[in-house]
């Protein structure tokens, strides 16, 4: 089976946990030199196929051949030592060391004595390093400096000095804005043009379509196919993925516009957000585009009265109300479901039920005593409205899909009956057949009478479900379209802060 | 947004601000009370700080790999006993009996240490163990009885003087310098501050971190039999209750001194300045005759402000 060409062939892998067969008799096979791109939903098996090649999870069955010989990947050290290196999603820098600690840490150039750091040789190897890519990044910076960017690219660095030759990237651009997005495709393939293989996962199927060489699929832990990219459409290999014919990815119903429910009169904050003015009306979707930084997020968390504001005046449903804490902002109708789900939007331990409820419990309690009943018929009925796929509402919500996990962030809100709804990246790390469901709900919500504001760093997704589009740069607004109005190179151009340029970085 | 950079005067500041705090207090101090800046005050401060000071020293390894050692008041107490009692009760020479208390008080650190790494107890939970199985054994080993000790050839490293300098205070200084260049120069040093950035990180490139955690606690607890030594010798005697509570005091010098309660973040010089902030207000409270109950009460508001600093810095980060 292994041919020349092939750097690499995992060969009718399988793995089960307990309770679910992650992968069945999966056959992988990567060429050298190429951009490989591995797609599938979540729980098609990709994780757990990259954790096999990278020794943090034994397979149970199945033959791994490197360069055309049969290996033993045991160890995730073993992977290293195999020219196998792995940029994960989290990103594995240690914030309080610097780059050039980072890039060497354990093993560090030996000193004049034994346990000693030669400390100079460690810092002009990692800025030769840099150098070598073109990346303009002092070695002695604090990686807790650093943009998420920049520590993805000190990763590759890092990588690449441990002489790897296959790459495996963990959905690289989730975290990214388009501009960097672009400046790490030119570096991936300026690595390709090196040799160096990569093997690139990623939820958003057009960044395939622009990087990769050829795809594999898998679905439910089975190999779905193998097709080079220049053959086939984004159509063909998102049905491969799903296994079915996909509804539209934005599936928006025109609202009528109604009144004004929610407006922002000269917002500032510190240095970071700076005159804001904006108004969503009822049964809007407005969406805010900009470059990670651009100081979306912090922009909402003001709204929703996490982050103090300096100045200006919010209204809702034409009152001036005086929002200071999320309470406050809940009990004025809105809902806001953050960009770090796991963290900041659920309680990953407890039940379906108890996540959807929690904050309606209010309404269910009599005397401080919840009315199980009652929750229990509000969640299942969300639980039924929403789609939200579970075995049952006693599930910890830990073990859902992310985009089910969303569904249940949005039923949570859904059971206060919001006026406003504020979602910051709803479809981050989400696969597709979710994605395009969770911009139906967003959809029919609008439909509903509730105004969404949407913040997305995916410029197809804030063309294609927003009526009205926002674009912020360094904390301001620096532009407005009506749907259908502007390109993805007219919003990219000011979010980017038109013909200023500010790239810091020397491409 | 043009990315700020960060201005370097402000960055000393913000790292220094427990120096300006220590500085400031010892002003305030020296208004209050004419005492305050004497010769033989300000030895009697770097004496009193010296046992926090070596304990803390340790306790910021455990701190900077995101670890905590509540043991070391207990570690102080048992060596301070044994070092006193092999002499007095089993009649070893000296030194081998000062040599075999740091040995067991190391050992106290290790078995706490591998409780962590091998067992999987988080750091709070296996060295709280240590903490009631060291006292007990202190108090076995005791009888819960005070073990006097006059030998001066003992005495010597706790109420000794080399020069001007009290000799707690010279194995202050020694045990700073060596501390200082493990942690700034050496790969272990690097390591320790690794874990406490990412652990697993750490572990993927290959550090051996069960080894260095196991270490931070045999450090610590041989900081804290060095501290129970100089102790028993500044007293003329083992006390099996000493040094209850110590652990809070080391911890809070640490955070003081700027070293992160989440690990990866710190220095032992900033542990020895936090040292002094302690032992400088102690004396103050002394000096100022405030009853020491509510010294215990200052202390702990200390200790929350501190806490609260780190916390801050942290988010602004």
């Amino acid at each position: 089976m292994a041919d020349d060409v092939s750097v690499l062939v995992m060969e009718h892998v399988s793995k089960s946990f307990p309770g679910v067969q992650a992968l069945h008799d999966v056959t992988f096979e990567v060429n050298k030199g190429e951009i490989h791109a591995l797609v599938g939903e979540n729980g098609a098996g990709k994780s757990t196929l990259m954790k096999i090649l990278t020794g943090s999870v034994p397979r149970d069955s199945g033959t791994i051949y490197l360069h055309g010989r049969a290996t033993e990947i045991d160890s995730p050290g073993r992977a290293q030592a195999l020219g196998i290196s792995m940029i994960h999603q989290e990103l594995a820098l240690i914030p309080y060391l610097n780059v050039g600690q980072n890039i060497y840490l354990g093993r560090e150039p030996k000193g004049a004595l034994p346990g000693l750091i030669d400390w100079s040789t460690l810092y002009a190897q990692a800025r030769e390093q840099l150098a070598k890519l073109n990346i303009a990044i002092d070695p002695k910076t604090m990686v807790a400096d650093l943009s998420i960017a920049q520590r993805q690219m000190v990763e590759i660095v890092k990588a690449l000095s441990l002489n790897a030759d296959i790459i495996v990237m963990d959905e690289p651009t989730s975290a990214l804005s388009e501009r960097e997005t672009e400046r790490l495709f030119s570096l991936m393939r300026s690595l390709k043009e090196q040799g160096v293989t990569i093997i690139f996962i990623s939820h958003r199927i057009e960044e395939v379509f622009a990087i990769a060489d050829r795809v594999t699929v898998l679905r439910d832990g089975e190999l779905v196919g193998v097709v080079p990219i220049s053959e086939v459409g984004i159509g063909h290999v998102v049905r491969m993925m799903v296994g079915r014919e996909l509804g539209e990815m934005y599936p928006k119903e025109e609202v009528p516009r109604q009144e004004v429910v929610l407006r922002v009169k000269g917002l500032s904050r510190d240095n970071e957000l700076r005159g804001i003015e904006l108004e969503l009306y009822k049964g809007e979707i407005l969406g805010l585009a900009g470059l990670v930084g651009a100081g979306r997020t912090l922009l909402a968390r003001a709204i929703f009265g996490i982050d103090p504001i300096d100045k200006g005046e919010i209204w809702i449903d034409a009152q001036k109300v005086d929002i200071d804490s999320p309470q406050k902002a809940i009990a004025l109708g809105m809902g806001f479901v953050p960009e770090e789900r796991t963290a900041q939007g659920l309680f990953l331990g407890m039940a379906v039920r108890q996540n959807i409820t929690i904050s309606a419990l209010d309404k269910l309690c009599r005397l401080g005593f919840v009315n199980f009943k009652e929750a229990k018929r509000l969640a299942q009925g969300y639980v039924q409205r929403l789609d939200i796929r579970t075995p049952n509402l006693q599930q910890r919500v830990r073990n859902l899909s992310g985009g089910n996990q969303q569904k249940v962030i949005i039923a949570k809100w859904l059971s206060l009956n919001p006026k406003v709804l504020i979602l910051d990246e709803p479809t981050r790390g989400i696969d597709v057949g979710a994605k395009a469901e969770i911009h139906a709900l967003m959809s029919q919500l609008a439909k509903q009478g509730v105004g969404i504001l949407m913040i997305s760093s995916e410029l197809p997704e804030i063309m294609g479900i927003s009526d009205r589009i926002l674009v912020m740069h360094e904390g301001q607004l620096v532009g407005e379209f009506q749907r259908g109005e502007a390109s993805q190179d007219e919003i990219m151009l000011y979010a980017a802060g038109g013909e200023k340029t500010n790239d810091h970085r020397k491409a | 947004m043009t990315i700020e950079k960060p201005n370097p005067l402000a960055e000393v500041l913000r790292r220094s601000s427990v120096l300006f705090i220590f500085i400031g207090l010892c002003l305030l101090l020296s208004l209050l009370s004419r005492r305050f800046l004497t010769f033989s005050n300000i030895i009697n401060v770097a004496l009193q700080t010296s046992i926090v000071a070596i304990t803390a020293i340790g306790m910021t390894f455990t701190i900077l790999t995101g670890g905590i050692d509540l043991s070391v008041g207990s570690i102080v107490a048992l060596a301070s006993a044994l070092s006193a009692g092999l002499i007095v009760k089993q009649g070893l020479p000296t030194y081998p009996a000062m040599i075999l208390a740091l040995v067991i008080g190391a050992t106290l650190g290790a078995i706490g240490g591998f409780l962590i790494v091998k067992g999987h107890l988080p750091p709070f939970a296996a060295t709280l163990a240590m903490m009631a199985a060291g006292r007990g054994l202190t108090l076995v080993y005791t009888r819960g009885w005070t073990i006097p000790i006059m030998l001066e050839e003992f005495t010597f490293w706790g109420t000794g003087n080399l020069g001007p300098l009290p000799v707690p205070v010279i194995v202050l200084i020694i045990i700073f310098v060596l501390a200082h260049l493990v942690l700034s120069r050496t790969r272990f040093g690097l390591h320790v501050y690794a874990i406490g950035g990412n652990e697993e990180t750490a572990r993927l490139a290959g550090i051996n971190t069960d080894l260095v955690k196991v270490a931070v606690y045999i450090i610590s607890g041989f900081t804290a039999a060095l501290s129970g030594i100089i102790t028993a010798a500044r007293l003329w005697s083992a006390q099996p209750n000493v040094a209850a509570g110590l652990e809070l005091d080391a911890i809070a010098a640490t955070v003081l001194g700027g070293t992160s309660l989440f690990g990866g973040v710190g220095s032992v010089g900033g542990t020895i300045v936090g040292a002094l902030i302690m032992g400088v207000l102690n004396n103050g409270l002394n000096l100022l005759e405030i009853s020491s109950y509510y010294q215990k009460v200052i202390k702990g508001i200390a200790f929350i402000l501190a806490v609260v600093l780190d916390i801050y810095t942290r988010k602004r980060r």
